[in-house]
């Protein structure tokens, strides 16, 4: 019994200066002024909980209003130009009202809407089929801002993303797409042969505090911002304006939306 | 028993030929890379992170890197002198290292290992700005 009490004083006794020690031995280990590198968002970053769009087509004059703003998406994303279509890019692009809204199609269609493109691009829908589809989560919803991402490193290239977007945003690198990009933005990779694309609502520019760059280039036929917020611009176009978004019947809530 | 002579006959050449790249190869161990850094990297002294773990860990930082970046959307990294950086493999890393022939590859030749970073991301952007 003794011997016991005995051991157990000896154990708490070094433990006691063990715990005591750590602190000391801590502060040596660590020189004076330096700290364990930290990854923070910028402080530009605009920050938004679901970012969205509205389409103004009142503004839209004629198919060529829609040119600056694909070329400036084009430019700066390095998306090659392709000559047969099976393999074009396509990250924001015009389709014809029929085509982007084929079950509100109607035999009298208001005269203005018949004659112009809308332009199109990915919905950054709030329940994703693409994500679901995917095998390799290269593709997901980012919880902080609901922008739909990429991951181009993880896209194994099996093309169920495009099978299961109702949208046809997403497009797949048949071919190497370098020889076939008109001006290079050294600033923004590229992507390689067996990878999917799409739109990424400009997930690289808004981290530096800027507008998506088919919205700055849309002479205000484009409007962004936070859908969670009731004093955005977004928010306040969709109050003032009757809206209709895309393939809503099939639920997947897209954050696009069009004023007709 | 008569084959004795011809089995070890053809023993010594197999083992002869079996061990030739060892010996022909022998003292001629290939000299280890010299890389060479531009004069804005040497300006720069030290990298993200010190020289010494850059050399043995870059792959994993660029992969916490790619992550953090795409999923997170926290593109700043902030090291141990507080110095801020772009966590970019094009616009950070191979800004300073624009010299991909001279300081990416002979390492990775050296080692056998072909990394497809630069199938996507373009090399050497300062050279042609």
């Amino acid at each position: 019994m003794e011997d016991s009490r005995r051991n157990f004083l000896k154990i708490a006794g070094i433990s006691a200066l063990g715990l005591g020690a750590s602190p000391v031995l801590d502060a040596f280990s660590k020189e004076e002024g330096l700290q364990t590198p930290q990854m923070i968002q910028g402080e530009k970053a605009l920050k938004a909980t679901h970012w969205g769009m509205v389409i103004d087509t009142r503004k839209i004059h004629s198919s060529e209003d829609l040119n600056p703003m694909i070329a400036a998406c084009n430019k700066i994303h390095n998306i090659p130009k392709l000559e047969t279509e099976n393999h074009e890019i396509k990250w924001i692009w015009a389709e014809a009202y029929h085509n982007a809204f084929p079950e509100k199609e109607t035999n009298f269609l208001n005269e203005r809407l018949e004659h112009i493109a809308l332009p199109v691009l990915c919905n950054h829908c709030e329940d994703p089929p693409c994500c679901r589809a995917c095998p390799t989560q290269a593709t997901f919803k980012r919880e902080s801002d609901g922008v739909v991402m990429m991951d181009f490193h993880r896209c194994i290239g099996c093309r169920f993303c495009m099978a299961a977007c109702p949208y046809g945003a997403r497009s797949f690198n048949f071919r190497d797409p370098r020889p076939f990009i008109k001006e290079t933005n050294l600033e923004f990779p590229t992507r390689m042969k067996g990878v999917v694309e799409k739109c990424s609502f400009c997930a690289e520019r808004l981290a530096e505090g800027k507008l998506p760059a088919c919205v700055e280039a849309s002479n205000g036929i484009l409007i962004f911002g936070d859908l969670d917020d009731d004093k955005s611009e977004v928010r306040q176009a969709l109050r003032e304006n009757y809206t209709i978004r895309r393939k809503q019947n099939l639920g997947t809530g897209p954050s696009v939306y069009y004023i007709v | 028993m008569n084959d004795k002579k011809y089995i070890i006959a053809g023993l010594a050449i197999f083992v002869v030929l079996m061990t030739f790249p060892f010996w022909f190869n022998m003292g001629k161990a290939a000299p280890p890379p010299e890389v060479i850094l531009t004069p804005k990297a040497l300006a720069a002294k030290e990298c993200v992170r010190p020289t010494a773990l850059m050399r043995v860990e870059h792959q994993q930082l660029l992969d916490v890197w790619r992550d953090t970046v795409t999923r997170d959307g926290r593109r700043i990294y902030v090291n141990e002198q507080g110095k801020q950086f772009n966590m970019s493999l094009s616009n950070t890393c191979l800004d300073c290292h624009s010299n991909k022939a001279e300081f990416c590859d002979r390492c990775h030749n050296y080692a056998s290992v072909s990394p497809y970073c630069w199938d996507c991301h373009i090399d050497n952007p300062k050279e042609n700005k």
